[in-house]
């Protein structure tokens, strides 16, 4: 950019005046998100871009139009893929989703040991995942003397295969990725709960509401925004969803817990001779492309019901 | 990424004073109901025992499982060491699969991305906020953009502009690798913009005024004023560290460098069950220290970010 031209001569802006106005010192400050950003957030987004359109093999790069694309779109796995990843989100929704809005209501209503709860709540979430999976596999043991199916024995429910059937595979990892998540939920949800202005408990009692209906036309709609922004947050997160299958199951067995960021990283990291880069970054823009569109789509409804 | 405007849409509203709390959904006449008082005991009674069960239960197994031989761990797994205590499972962990170094290495890893972040998000904040130069307007609006867009679009290019790059040196194996791409962090950005935007104007003027430079004025009036932000993105910068995996999996594949959740998984396959749980054990003990001793950062910046990498 150009300066530009001022009438008074002596205002001109030049690298002295710059200098002596504190540009530098503010390029300073600024200088190492700048560099960050445009190397690791800026450059790679554009680059996604390109390379989804190109072949590569690191050295060299030429463009094939569609092709990575095509390739990807006739990939037979791929509607397995999509399939996984939204039977993930559905169950994750169906049991994940209430389970924290229910812990929250019911945790803010104790008086005593408050913080006790929470911290309760929170633990599984500080746990690292890697941590989280692999002793949970334990948990998921198939033999009758596995943990999970010790516990079924003693209510006589005969033992289950786990993660070693394909029915049964994918709900196991939603009830580990539920439990390793719904702690972060519930604190949110406590904040926004702290938020309810009384005086609308105070109004619902004098129109002479039960408990069940201060929380069904009081506590809930209260909540309203903020459980908007929790659904959309979640199915975005389980549309991402990598490690649980990753680690678990590796996909397995045949193919029944593969989901559409595993396959991305079966197209760039699995193949030790060179990953099919083109194809991964294909898949990973399509992606990015169906969630913005998803929560666009969903801000616009959510947007015309609030108002509504 | 989507996820974390919205967050921060969230966080707006967590940060709004909580009122009066002196009542919630039940009113003190509610609470003298008989009905309501023997309701409530067994609703806190299943909370409890749900919350220690469901939170608390896996880790207790965990550590019980970490001093018990493998015989026990497979066949009765719900049991009391019915063979008795074998500590010898961590003195082995921790020398015959090098838990230690890796616990090291862990503990660095988690270190310099908490520095990082912190410088950059601080300097960000302040540039983008208090010094606002002409393009902060470009390059707040060019960060905020990036909250929109899924961190999975920037696995591949990430991948190659750090472990192969055009220019410069490759970043593999080398942890400015794990932590330099963290730090292009959006969301700690913006946080750390808006809580700045909140500070008072007329200190800085003051500060001008009595001569402070701008390094002068970060030092020692704005720092000092931005400890709880700060706190905040600690927390996130050094729980991200300890929770990733994808990422250091693919820049650390040297095992002498890589940290245990890394290491964890690769070793998982040819070592003993017993050593195994004993590992897993001590790498839980790091995340869960933290959290017990710095409780009230952790559940205020959850109350903000929640999942902020989901």
């Amino acid at each position: 950019m150009t300066a530009p031209v001022q009438l008074r001569r002596r205002r001109r802006r030049t690298p002295l005046t710059w200098l002596r106005g504190g540009g530098l010192s503010n390029l300073i400050f600024l200088a190492p998100m700048i560099v960050v950003f445009a190397l690791y957030s800026w450059g790679p987004i554009v680059q996604t871009v390109v390379m989804s359109f190109q072949k590569t093999n690191l050295i060299t790069a030429h463009f094939v139009g569609l092709q990575n694309f095509v390739n990807v779109l006739n990939d037979p796995v791929l509607p397995t893929a999509i399939g996984n990843t939204l039977y993930f989100a559905l169950l994750a929704l169906l049991f994940g989703f209430p389970v924290p809005i229910v812990l929250a209501v019911l945790m803010s209503e104790v008086r005593r040991a408050k913080g006790l709860y929470s911290v309760l709540a929170y633990l599984p979430v500080v746990v690292p995942p890697v941590v989280a999976v692999l002793l949970w596999k334990f948990f998921f043991d198939a033999s009758p003397t596995g943990v999970f199916n010790t516990i079924l024995g003693w209510i006589g429910i005969s033992p289950q295969p786990w993660l070693q059937n394909q029915a049964t595979a994918m709900p196991s990892l939603v009830l580990e990725a539920t439990w390793a998540a719904a702690g972060g939920s519930v604190i949110i949800y406590l904040a926004a709960l702290l938020s309810v202005p009384p005086e609308l408990y105070d109004a619902a009692e004098v129109d002479g509401s039960g408990i069940w209906r201060k929380v069904w036309h009081v506590t809930l709609p209260q909540l309203r925004s903020v459980i908007f922004v929790m659904l959309i947050l979640q199915v975005l997160a389980t549309a991402q969803v990598f490690l649980e299958p990753f680690l678990f199951t590796g996909g397995g067995p045949n193919n029944s817990t593969v989901t559409v960021l595993l396959l991305i990283y079966r197209y760039a990291f699995q193949n030790s001779l060179g990953g099919k880069y083109g194809e991964a970054t294909a898949l990973s823009l399509m992606l990015a492309i169906v969630l913005a569109l998803l929560s666009f789509a969903y801000f616009q409804a959510t947007k015309r019901w609030s108002t509504s | 990424m989507t996820t974390t405007t919205t967050h921060a849409v969230i966080a707006e509203e967590a940060v709004a004073e909580p009122i009066g709390q002196d009542r919630g959904i039940l009113s003190v006449f509610d609470r003298r109901k008989p009905a309501v008082r023997i309701a409530m005991v067994g609703v806190h009674a299943v909370l409890l025992v749900g919350l220690v069960v469901a939170g608390l239960g896996p880790i207790l197994w965990l550590a019980k499982a970490a001093v018990t031989t493998t015989q026990d761990s497979i066949q009765q797994p719900l049991a009391l060491w019915p063979s008795g205590i074998d500590w010898a499972n961590l003195a082995q962990a921790w020398t015959d699969i090098e838990v230690g170094q890796y616990f090291g290495n862990t503990l660095v890893l988690a270190a310099g991305a908490w520095v990082t972040s912190v410088v950059v998000a601080a300097t960000a904040g302040y540039g983008l906020s208090v010094l606002q130069p002409k393009y902060a307007r470009v390059l707040n609006a060019a960060v905020l953009a990036t909250l929109f867009i899924p961190s999975v679009v920037l696995l591949v290019p990430l991948y190659i502009s750090v472990v192969r790059p055009a220019i410069g040196f490759s970043l593999l194996n080398n942890y400015w690798g794990v932590w330099l791409p963290a730090t292009a962090n959006a969301f700690n950005i913006v946080l750390v913009k808006r809580f700045f935007d909140n500070l008072p104007r007329e200190i800085f003027e003051a500060a001008r005024v009595d001569g402070a430079g701008a390094f002068r004025l970060f030092w020692s009036i704005v720092l000092p004023m931005s400890r709880p932000i700060l706190g905040v993105v600690s927390v996130f910068a050094i729980v991200a560290s300890l929770k990733d995996y994808l990422w250091p999996s693919l820049v650390l594949t040297e095992p002498d460098v890589q940290s245990l959740g890394v290491r964890l998984p690769a070793i998982q396959s040819f070592v003993e069950i017993d050593v195994l749980l004993a590992a897993l054990a001590i790498s839980t003990t790091i995340p869960i220290a933290l959290f017990l001793i710095f409780q009230r950062v952790f559940l205020r910046s959850a109350g903000l970010g929640g999942a902020v990498k989901g």
